[in-house]
């Protein structure tokens, strides 16, 4: 099975291997204006003295091999199914890239003056309208430069509201089915977490949301449908019991893709949501980002939005207005990741409303279809009807001593990327499964063949799965020694030595 | 429907072989009241050329970096991009792929983040760099976070002359956990920050100063660093424009525990303030306390070289609550734009094009200071950007300007109400010498 | 197959502690070790440092997992495994001997009744077993 390496684009060493004194790949036009010493603009004990040693020297031909050759050992959505549960890893659309790419977009200064801005504003309020359509609710904020960012900003109204109220609130219940940027979230916001637990169906417990909503309860952050795949169906009785004891309630809309076009959180009684741009809107993850994470709010919690609010002014022209007295303040920077945001518009636009809802319902529909066709393979930790994503687990071929990392691994083999695994926690052996509505029926019938022949394999070769993949230019790597003995960047074999400030010395030790 | 690969035919086939009659069947599971029977109101579904027409429309209303020249700076930036970065990201390998949580498939994304990291640690002289955080105004509100966590202590000391946005972030993330933050002011000759200005007490956790600041102001952050570590409080650095440190020298070597900044300059499009790239670089031995991804490097079962995300523990998908930081989704793929921009620019590359900006800076500087009306409002060294006081109004100067596609600078007075008189210039190497001459005979026609 | 040395007692939170004067010796135990797999990090507290019963004095790191430490009895930590910096891996490879975390000077010796002996806590290990079929 082993490959020999044997192709120089199989072994492309660092950047920093490359380089070859004195070569290089920029080009600027000459200095066109009168100089002067430098040292007349700058004091001379603020300029470098090191020449910048150590930044590669490479030609543009070096520079294209390089970052070609390395862009080649990554899988993506242009090349097969994506199925990471909770990731919503559908198409790209190209035409989206265009538009993000529209020197007036793209070489626009987000200082310009408001009324040199008005296409870019109008960009921003046009999508803030949309979504407000689409969840049903009254108003939102597009800074939140990813989901997470948009559960701060969330609970940070939350608690700007309750404060307003004159009612602050120490806890946040989650249940224990949640994503962990929740719980992490409800920290920075200085919230104790309350984990509410899962009752054999995978949805939340009444009863122990009921005991555990008490006066102290700010939020309730919910993820709809849970990350198990399945809709919360008593969220109605669960808004109410978050409501009468004086809390508010949070959605993750992470799993949005299940709902689009086919329910509205805000007609829910739900009271801020994040949407994922990157996730529900189509925009490309990027290796990790860049995403946006858009907050939608009641009317309640409209003063309380972050600054600068867009503002529709009487003669039609858009405005940014800052006198916002009541608001949470700002989330970042300018307004948000604008080259995100313009992406998910035209996305929008591109589907309009029975192309939303067709989006659901294809979703829906293609992770029933998997949850069908593989039932008698894979255990599903909680049966039922399920939504956009399936939740497997690894417990029939646990008895061969397989684990669900050696079937995520031996996936790979197979030409398609592995599920996610690291949660939800309350599933031991997690393989969670999202193939979103962009995968064809043959694309998803070759997935299901893949899973039933490595659950053969499990059976009649587990040593094969449990050292899988074996068709990739690397084996599985060592993460124990990563950790163990960090290496976190390159240095030349000249200066290997750790290259610590000189007045590292001087530095008092913090106070532990 | 576009990006909908199965027929009707093909879907109503799916739903047979899973035993359902209709779509509406998947969807028991919500409650039949909440079930919408309109259409969302949303614009009806519209073609390709319609769509590229409509924003072609939208974007023309902006006056951008090609109709206009822009001398706008404060954070945001332009600069030449080199054709390979929009090439090479444009791969669908580095766009269309998720966070690399299964390293055989995605070395390529952890390979180009190890550099990433390394760069970084060069340039700002740091031991150590994490994978990205969202834009430096973010970055810097974790690095206050970092410092509390570290010192324990509640106090943070701020230049005024960080920039003001940045501020507000920091005291949105702060004021909920109880940190106080205490501003420090310029100084109103040179614009910079007296190290006599930074008074840290036992209490304070981190004193934080940016360089070259909002008004363009190299600091003297040496003096800056030793006054905050009499007390072993941290110095956090904020860097908005990090062209300059291919001139200047790096903060690592002056004192900083922590440097943040702005990564836009290097080949990230100025895209009307996103996505940028939040660049965040520490000790090693603060590593633990560090927030967002760091890729490391290891060794596969065969003993070659990879690459894969590590200390992960620190991180919200293992340790809940008790994260360093709630961050998961960053900006992955502008830190790898930054990789492609550095390595096209080289040592040489880096220290021309941050010459080329001080000297275009310098001249527009000195000319129009020479200007009656007009003078410099600050006396400390300058990189790319420096504040302008004029005896007329700041908003009629900006106008005329405008007349003739010139944006201007910034007026200073929402930020700083004492520099009611005052706007901020920047010049980069886009900005060719005849817009600087008519820049000139604008104001000499005033 | 877990060990479980007479000389030491137990929590249920599986560290263990070995009393020589007064001093008390802390680590966790073999079933702690084997259930997290590899370790990479040992986060220990500082010498001087007080805790009482029950209370989180640590951490330990698998590349994936996080487990807090906590004291079996009260007292001041006088001094901490040093060498746990750079070879975490002992914790797996000698957990009651070289893998030891810290030593602390008891503040109250009665509270050493309330821990398991090595045959009960081998009893419980047992019922954790079960519990996890």
């Amino acid at each position: 099975m082993t490959v020999t390496p044997c192709h120089v684009t199989r072994e492309e060493g660092l950047i920093f291997e490359r380089s070859r004194p004195g070569r290089t790949a920029y080009s600027l036009p000459p200095l066109d204006v009168p100089t002067v010493p430098v040292e007349t603009w700058i004091e001379s004990r603020f300029l470098r003295a090191d020449q910048l040693a150590g930044l590669p020297e490479v030609s543009e031909v070096d520079v294209i091999r390089h970052f070609t050759r390395l862009s080649r050992w990554n899988y993506a959505v242009d090349l097969g199914m994506y199925p990471l549960g909770s990731c919503t890893m559908k198409y790209n659309p190209k035409l989206n890239e265009r538009v993000a790419r529209l020197e007036g977009f793209a070489q626009h200064h987000p200082l310009t003056p408001e009324e040199l801005s008005q296409g870019s504003l109008e960009v921003l309020k046009t999508l803030e309208d949309l979504l407000c359509e689409i969840t049903g609710m009254a108003a939102g904020c597009l800074q939140p430069a990813a989901g997470a960012h948009g559960e701060l900003t969330g609970l940070l109204l939350i608690r700007a509201c309750l404060e307003a109220r004159g009612d602050a609130r120490q806890k946040v219940l989650i249940p224990d089915s949640a994503h962990g940027t929740n719980p992490a979230s409800a920290a920075i916001c200085g919230y104790r977490v309350q984990t509410i637990p899962s009752t054999e169906r995978g949805l939340i417990d009444l009863e122990a949301l009921r005991r555990a909503a008490d006066s102290e309860v700010a939020a309730l952050m919910l993820t709809n449908p849970n990350t198990l795949g399945l809709f919360e169906e008593e969220i109605e009785e669960i808004v109410r019991i978050v409501h009468e004891a004086g809390g508010l309630v949070y959605m993750d809309g992470a799993n949005m893709n299940a709902l689009v076009g086919i329910a509205r959180p805000g007609d829910m009684g739900v009271d801020v949501i994040h949407l994922n741009v990157h996730k529900t809107f189509s925009t490309p993850h990027g290796g990790g980002g860049p995403g946006a994470g858009p907050v939608l709010v009641t009317s309640e919690l409209e003063p309380f939005l972050p600054v600068p609010r867009i503002v529709r002014r009487p003669d039609g022209t858009l405005a940014l207005d800052y006198d916002r007295p009541r608001s949470i303040g700002r989330m970042r920077a300018f307004y948000g990741n604008f080259g995100v945001l313009v992406r998910g518009l035209s996305y929008i636009l591109t589907m309009g409303p029975e192309g939303l809802r067709e989006v659901a319902e294809t979703a829906v529909l293609n992770a029933n279809y998997l949850a069908h066709q593989l039932k008698d393979t894979y255990e599903i930790a909680y049966p039922g009807p399920v939504m956009h994503e399936v939740v497997f687990s690894d417990k029939r071929q646990r008895a061969y001593g397989v684990r669900n990392v050696d079937i995520a691994k031996r996936l790979i083999d197979y030409g398609f990327h592995p599920p996610t695994m690291s949660f939800p926690l309350i599933v031991s052996g997690a393989l969670m499964i999202e193939p979103t509505e962009t995968e064809g029926r043959e694309e998803l019938d070759l997935f299901i063949a893949a899973m039933k022949a490595i659950d053969r394999e499990c059976r009649e070769n587990p040593e094969l799965v449990r050292t899988a993949p074996h068709q990739t230019r690397l084996g599985r790597l060592d993460e124990v020694s990563a950790a163990r003995r960090p290496v976190l960047r390159w240095r030349s074999e000249a200066s290997s030595a750790p290259s610590g400030s000189p007045s590292e010395e001087r530095v008092a030790s913090p106070e532990p | 429907m576009r990006y909908i690969p199965n027929s009707p035919e093909e879907r109503a086939e799916m739903l047979r072989a899973i035993g359902c009659t209709t779509i509406e069947d998947l969807f028991r599971p919500i409650p039949e009241k909440f079930r919408l029977r309109e259409p969302l109101r949303l614009p009806s579904a519209r073609s390709e050329a319609e769509l590229l027409a409509f924003f072609r429309e939208l974007a023309a209303r902006n006056a951008a970096a090609t109709e206009y020249a822009v001398f706008l700076g404060a954070g945001a930036y332009h600069h030449f991009i080199p054709s390979v970065v929009e090439a090479l990201i444009s791969r669908a390998e580095f766009f269309t792929v998720y966070t690399p949580y299964q390293p055989e498939i995605a070395q390529g994304t952890l390979q180009a983040l190890f550099e990433y990291q390394t760069l970084i640690c060069q340039l700002t002289g740091m031991e150590v760099a994490n994978a990205s955080l969202y834009d430096g105004s973010t970055a810097l509100a974790e690095a206050v976070l970092m410092a509390e966590r570290l010192t324990h202590r509640r106090e943070i000391l701020m230049a005024r002359s960080v920039h003001p946005e940045y501020r507000e972030v920091v005291r949105t993330y702060t004021r909920t956990l109880g940190l106080s933050v205490r501003l420090m002011d310029y100084d109103p000759e040179t614009g910079g920050l007296q190290a006599r200005a930074v008074t840290p007490s036992a209490e304070t956790a981190a004193v934080i100063v940016q360089s070259p600041n909002f008004f363009g102001v190299i600091e003297d952050l040496e003096a800056i660093a030793a006054r905050a570590h009499e007390v072993g409080a941290l110095c956090i650095v904020v860097i908005t424009e990090p062209i300059s440190l291919g001139l200047l020298r790096p903060p690592g070597e002056l004192g900083a525990d922590i440097v943040v900044g702005e990564g836009q300059s290097f080949g990230i499009p100025i895209s009307f303030g996103g996505p940028y790239l939040g660049v965040f670089a520490t000790r090693e031995r603060f590593v633990r306390q560090m927030p967002g991804r760091i890729v490391g490097q290891t060794f596969d079962s065969r003993g070659r070289r990879g690459f894969v995300m590590t200390l992960a523990t620190r991180e919200q998908y293992i340790r809940r609550e008790k994260a360093t930081s709630n961050i998961c989704t960053s900006q992955e793929l502008c830190a790898i734009m930054a990789t492609i921009y550095l390595s096209t620019m080289g040592p040489r590359g880096l220290r021309d094009v941050a010459e080329q900006n001080a000297q275009k800076a310098a001249y527009l500087a000195r000319e129009i200071a020479r200007q009656s009306g007009f003078r410099l409002r600050f006396c400390g060294s300058h990189f790319n950007e420096f504040v302008v006081h004029s005896e007329h109004p700041v908003a009629l100067v900006l106008e005329k300007l405008r007349e003739r596609k010139i944006l201007g600078g910034l007026p200073l007075e929402r930020y700083y109400p004492e520099l009611r008189e005052c706007f901020l210039v920047c010049v980069t190497e886009v900005i060719p010498r005849s817009a600087i001459e008519t820049y000139l005979r604008v104001l000499d026609e005033l | 197959m877990a060990t479980y040395p007479e000389d030491c007692l137990y929590t249920r939170e599986h560290e263990w502690i070995r009393v020589e004067d007064d001093v008390g010796v802390i680590g966790i135990t073999d079933y702690a070790q084997e259930a997290l797999g590899d370790i990479v990090y040992v986060e220990l507290p500082s010498v001087g440092d007080h805790f009482s019963q029950g209370e989180p004095f640590g951490n330990v790191e698998s590349v994936k997992a996080v487990s807090e430490l906590y004291m079996p009895v009260s007292g001041e930590v006088v001094e901490i495994n040093e060498d746990l910096a750079e070879s975490p891996q002992l914790v797996n490879e000698d957990p009651y001997g070289d893998g030891w975390m810290v030593k602390i000077a008891l503040s109250d010796p009665t509270e050493l009744e309330t821990l398991m002996s090595a045959s009960e806590y081998e009893e419980y290990v047992k019922e954790e077993r079960e519990k996890e079929k």
